[in-house]
């Protein structure tokens, strides 16, 4: 398993559909402030009803190498796991991935061009001021936007933008995301590096309303990753276990009522940090997916384990309404 | 010793190690005995798990580092297990920690008691004050044999040391360098010690570069360009640093400078 090069990307998001025709389209929903398309794998049987979602993106920040390589990771593991596994069967019949591999496409290159470009963490619009670049698109979203944990210094890392949403990418998610909310169950954002699971929201006076419920699943979720290779995930809101921040994706998603909403920080804690080694990929990727697939499968059954039962109980009810009627 | 005395003693050394969950200070009549009560009742527990107990942790290796460092022994910050906080006076925080450090190079952990004083707000900002209980496992970790080889090696090497980008953009560091990329992690400590508040989380991001100037007085000498991380503002600050090392001597750090922002990096 490598981190790769953005084309490479591209042309295995081809073949994967290739692949697999009866179970993955590629779909472009944006454009990067380098007019580069942004496109998402959408990974799911095509059924006839009206199907739930799961979202992941990865690469938001362009020096988080590790993030874009789980996504390839995790959707070659949900394919490869559908083959057999009746679990994972069950979900692609219920519901639909949405995986993005990289969202801040223009980083992520920029970040490949030479060795004095790895750490740029934003994208790579022309901010308000003269040659000054990027915004952080994890400020960026409309959530408690430019309130806390940001800089309305161009230059600062953790710039918010001119305006909530001011950016295209950021403006992709939230037009893709937001004209389908009622039927995500989860959006899962992954990032590096620090060994986290941080829950809704950035903002220290806001309380997300299933509060102990999300902090129950990532605490199973950090235990599930424990359990591949001993790696600690610490479990927590960002204000508590590492910073306050506003404009979130992830406090965006919960805000539009997305319930299962969740930032992976991956490997490691700081001794590579955002140039994880060669051997450190698959153990990382093999842990977060093990995380990841907690999350997926508690928000799955929350609808989908009764659904037998909830169906007969109306049929009936619609029989005995049809009965009572024709009387 | 008297009985009132060993009680005495006790209490200085439980006020030394600091308070833990639960433990009860008896209200006694020696004023030492009442100042410890004091100071257990104004430290505030703190989750282990969350961002205050963290920052003040991540401190520790990087002391660690600049008493004990070298090519072949680095510490980590492995897990807090308790903490607690408090302020004193008007002169700054006083965190209380149990804890366990790695030596990451062995992986070996040991399991610590540490002190760290952060200094308030003042006309010149200062570095924390660092206290660590003995570390005898992680001490006793025998790298004298590679430490005194690879100082030889480099004593008189010719052409000198001269790499850039360590580790390069995909984490991989050639084995000949490796050690050097662990000096600089110790050299950096110096720097991201003394640059540590309450609201900074320093992690050494990569080796720009690294030049082998002449040894002199039997240590050998090094120019350095680190590229830091700090976690809470998300910026990479770069620093030169001219520094030593030999066996004996261990790290010294002689010239730290801020460099200007890079503005395309």
């Amino acid at each position: 398993l490598h981190t790769i090069p953005y084309d490479i990307i591209s042309d295995w998001m081809n073949q994967i559909v290739k692949d697999h025709p009866d179970l993955v389209t590629r779909v472009e929903y944006g454009k990067t402030y380098e007019k580069r398309t942004i496109s998402l794998l959408k990974i799911g049987l095509n059924t006839e009803a009206k199907k739930k979602a799961i979202w992941m993106d990865c690469g938001i920040h362009a020096r988080e190498w590790i993030a874009p390589a789980f996504c390839q990771y995790f959707v070659n593991q949900i394919l490869q796991s559908y083959k057999t596994d009746a679990k994972m069967q069950e979900m692609m019949k219920n519901v639909d991935f949405y995986v993005t591999p990289v969202l801040n496409i223009d980083g992520y290159i920029y970040t490949w061009k030479d060795n004095t470009t790895r750490l740029w963490r934003k994208n790579r619009s022309l901010g308000p001021s003269p040659d000054c670049y990027g915004t952080d698109l994890n400020r960026n979203f409309d959530a408690n936007w430019g309130t806390v944990g940001v800089s309305f210094n161009c230059s600062s890392n953790i710039f918010c933008g001119t305006n909530a949403t001011s950016e295209p990418e950021a403006q992709a998610v939230t037009y893709f995301v937001g004209t389908r909310k009622d039927d995500f169950l989860c959006f899962l954002t992954i990032h590096s590096y620090g060994q986290l699971l941080l829950l809704p929201y950035g903002h220290p006076n806001y309380t997300a309303s299933n509060y102990e419920e999300l902090m129950k699943v990532g605490q199973d979720a950090a235990e599930a990753i424990k359990k591949v290779h001993g790696q600690n995930y610490r479990v927590g809101t960002s204000p508590d276990v590492l910073y306050p921040n506003s404009g979130s994706s992830r406090d965006w998603a919960r805000m539009q009522g997305i319930p299962f909403s969740y930032t992976f920080e991956l490997r490691d804690n700081g001794t590579f940090g955002f140039q994880l080694p060669e051997d450190q990929i698959q153990p990382a990727c093999e842990e977060a997916y093990s995380g990841a697939l907690h999350i997926i499968t508690y928000a799955h059954n929350q609808i989908y384990s009764g659904a037998v039962a909830v169906t007969a109980v109306t049929l009936w009810t619609l029989l005995l309404a049809a009965g009572v009627t024709l009387m | 010793m008297g009985p009132k005395s060993v009680v005495v003693l006790a209490a200085f050394l439980t006020a030394a190690i600091g308070p833990r969950a639960g433990s009860e200070v008896n209200e006694g009549r020696a004023s030492a005995l009442e100042d410890a009560a004091e100071r257990a009742m104004a430290a505030r527990q703190l989750n282990p798990h969350h961002y205050e107990a963290r920052r003040a942790a991540q401190v520790v290796p990087l002391y660690l580092n600049t008493r004990h460092g070298s090519p072949f022994r680095l510490f980590g910050l492995q897990t807090v297990h308790a903490a607690t906080v408090e302020d004193v006076g008007d002169s700054g925080r006083r965190y209380q920690l149990e804890m366990s450090v790695q030596e990451i190079i062995t992986e070996t952990t040991e399991k610590c008691s540490a002190e760290v004083f952060f200094p308030g707000e003042g006309k010149q900002p200062s570095p924390p004050q660092v206290k660590v209980s003995p570390l005898t496992e992680l001490l006793r970790v025998d790298a004298k044999a590679e430490e005194e080889a690879l100082y030889q090696r480099y004593r008189t090497k010719d052409p000198p040391l001269s790499a850039q980008y360590l580790p390069d953009s995909h984490g991989r560091l050639d084995p000949d360098m490796k050690p050097f990329w662990h000096l600089c992690i110790v050299a950096s400590s110096f720097v991201m010690l003394s640059e540590s508040t309450e609201g900074t989380l320093y992690n050494m991001a990569q080796v720009a570069s690294i030049t082998q100037l002449p040894t002199e007085n039997e240590q050998l000498k090094f120019d350095g360009l680190v590229l830091l991380h700090d976690m809470v503002s998300q910026e990479i600050p770069r620093w030169k640093l001219l520094f030593t090392w030999s066996p004996a001597g261990g790290v010294t750090v002689l010239q730290m400078e801020q460099q200007p922002r890079c503005p395309h990096c």
